[in-house]
């Protein structure tokens, strides 16, 4: 188990606070939202507008409650300091822990508490914040019939440690991760791009690249074409 | 005087697709050949991929829903399934009961007509050209059904957030009824073709094993991991669309190997008319649709929506920032991450296993690489 207390040494300390870790995301979606009807202008009456299951709490957060459990207070002592946060929002616990932790977190799951199978590990943009990307591992036991999300916060240009070592599930999902948002992982196996060509240039599913973008260059190169649009 | 070439043992990287008839769409694998013997394998994906994440962001709650239909297109109504459980989950509302039930209906019957397209073609891969006919046979009545409730075929964009948008037509009823009396004979005629057969057997037993500890290391789920062993089926574990109110059993094996997943599909189109005949007996009156603004806009937050999709487990993972359109949609793919369990599976078997294994793991392309 590598999961005995490190040196508290994080690069990248994500707010210390529970539920303030996730700060106004008002994204200001680039370019190309069409013309739905801006949400920004309904932003300040959401509470009172926002018709179904309008949560007591102010609008820009997600209204997450304390998720509390045997385990949750078992990571939160055995990892102190570094789960930041473990809650539940629609009856789905998640928990936030510093991005140097979540290797051990996930070992420390797989096995002591049986979530042996890594559903899915993902991306989420926020260009507007320090720590720009959530990570977000999606975990599932079969002995208790239950699902956690691990998450963690990460800076442009920080590499995060593979899941790989954990689960072999990972390796596919993080060159994913890598291909659409650019987030390397340090110590991945075969860490190239696996949907995209691999000269592509940009990472598609950040926030600042359009939906209308293309590595124009690549597209005149390989497919002999001025544009593919 | 002996050439030397012929002596020569080297490896020999062999191209298979991605325009091969059996690599099931455009997959591309690079094959590291000793003779017959596989060395390793190397997918290369991503020649259909359109960006269907990216596309989510740029379009309301309500305007993406067709698009997931192009995905996995042979279970287009899964799909569907999948996103408004999960938008509805955001929203915190759920359909009504009346809703449920046709949407059970509908989904096991797309759950029928992708297994056959997956029985005919891994049949049709292994040299066996009849019951491709028949699978299209009855996957052709089951289509119909399709169009004859919503108009469309293969992406009917059947379901909405909320609920559905059709009543169902007159005769619905009578013709799932009709349809499951037909269609479970046909089942006992594909087995008789292929069960016993000895091409068939020799092709497919102990080909391509995959331990139920390797599925979970790998995230391998649906028919894969049932015939490995693993009693887990998620209508079963974590019921939704009231799949709790229906009987039906989980098929499993024990052996892990391409016969055993056959066996296992095989048994699901049966359990899936089990399941359709329950439906149609008690589908309850009422609304078809929950009350579902006029504009989508869930609260800040997200959440994770996964559904037994015929080929796996499908999950959306969506974030909401409080707009009109999803902030992100995540989709976990069963075909992709299945698919990265082939190398696995085929190394140090012959040439013709891999085309068993792309076979049997039923992959498809359209959602490999979205």
């Amino acid at each position: 188990m590598a999961d005995e207390q490190k040196p508290e040494g994080s690069p990248t300390p994500p707010s210390a606070g529970g539920e303030a870790s996730q700060p106004p995301q008002k994204p200001a979606a680039p370019a190309a939202k069409p013309a739905a009807p801006k949400p920004a202008a309904a932003k300040p009456a959401a509470p009172a507008a926002g018709g179904h299951a309008a949560p007591p709490k102010p609008p820009a957060t997600m209204a997450a409650t304390p998720w509390t459990s045997d385990l949750a207070q078992e990571l939160k002592e055995r990892f102190a300091g570094r789960v930041l946060e473990t809650s539940t929002y629609l009856g789905q616990n998640f928990i936030v822990a510093k991005p140097d932790s979540v290797i051990p977190v996930l070992e420390y799951l797989k096995l002591e508490a049986d979530f042996d199978y890594l559903v899915d590990v993902t991306a989420v943009d926020w260009p507007k914040r320090a720590e720009r990307f959530d990570l977000v591992y999606i975990l599932y036991s079969f002995a208790r019939n239950e699902r956690l999300r691990v998450k963690t916060y990460i800076p442009e240009g920080y590499k995060p440690e593979t899941a790989v070592t954990v689960h072999l599930a990972a390796n596919w999902l993080e060159r994913e991760v890598f291909d659409m948002f650019g987030i390397q992982f340090a110590g991945h196996p075969d860490m190239r791009r696996i949907l995209l060509p691999e000269e592509w240039q940009g990472y598609p599913l950040r926030k600042d690249y359009s939906i209308i973008q293309q590595d124009q260059a690549w597209v005149r190169e390989n497919l002999e074409i001025e544009s593919g649009q | 005087m002996p050439d030397a070439t012929f002596l020569d043992s080297t490896e020999l990287v062999l191209n298979m697709g991605p325009q091969h008839p059996s690599t099931h769409g455009v997959l591309r694998v690079i094959l590291k050949l000793d003779g017959e013997k596989i060395l390793g394998t190397e997918c290369v994906i991503g020649y259909l991929h359109r960006g269907v994440e990216k596309i989510a962001e740029n379009r309301t709650f309500a305007q993406f829903n067709p698009y997931v239909d192009r995905m996995d297109y042979v279970a287009a109504i899964s799909n569907g399934l999948g996103y408004c459980l999960a938008v509805e989950k955001m929203l915190n509302i759920e359909a009504p009961p009346r809703a449920q039930a046709i949407r059970v209906i509908l989904t096991e019957l797309n759950r029928i007509a992708s297994h056959l397209l997956w029985l005919g073609t891994h049949a049709l891969d292994i040299g066996a050209i009849t019951p491709v006919f028949y699978c299209l046979r009855e996957r052709e009545e089951a289509l119909k059904i399709f169009e004859k409730y919503c108009g469309a075929r293969l992406t009917t964009h059947a379901f909405r957030i909320g609920g559905l948008l059709y009543e169902t037509y007159d005769g619905f009823e009578k013709d799932i009824l009709a349809f499951c009396d037909w269609f479970l004979p046909k089942v006992d005629e594909y087995e008789e073709l292929l069960t016993n057969n000895r091409i068939w057997v020799g092709r497919l037993k102990n080909v391509g094993i995959l331990t139920a500890d390797e599925c979970k290391e790998y995230g391998v789920t649906g028919p894969v991991l049932r015939a490995a062993g693993v009693q887990w089926d998620l209508r079963k574990a974590q019921p939704y669309s009231g799949y709790e109110k229906y009987e039906f059993d989980i098929p499993t094996r024990q052996n892990g190997d391409t016969y055993d997943r056959y066996l296992v599909r095989m048994q699901e189109m049966r359990q899936s008319v089990r399941i359709m005949r329950q439906a149609v007996a008690a589908i309850p009156e009422g609304p078809i649709m929950g009350k579902v603004g006029k504009v989508i806009k869930p609260a800040v937050g997200e959440a994770y929506v996964s559904i037994e999709a015929p080929k796996g487990e499908l999950g959306y993972y969506i974030v909401s920032d409080g707009a009109t359109q999803p902030y992100r949609v995540r989709v976990r793919p069963p075909s992709f991450v299945n698919l990265q369990a082939l190398d696995r599976m085929v190394r140090g078997a012959l040439v013709a296993d891999v085309v068993a294994v792309i076979g049997t793991l039923d992959i498809v392309l359209g959602e490999v690489d979205r």
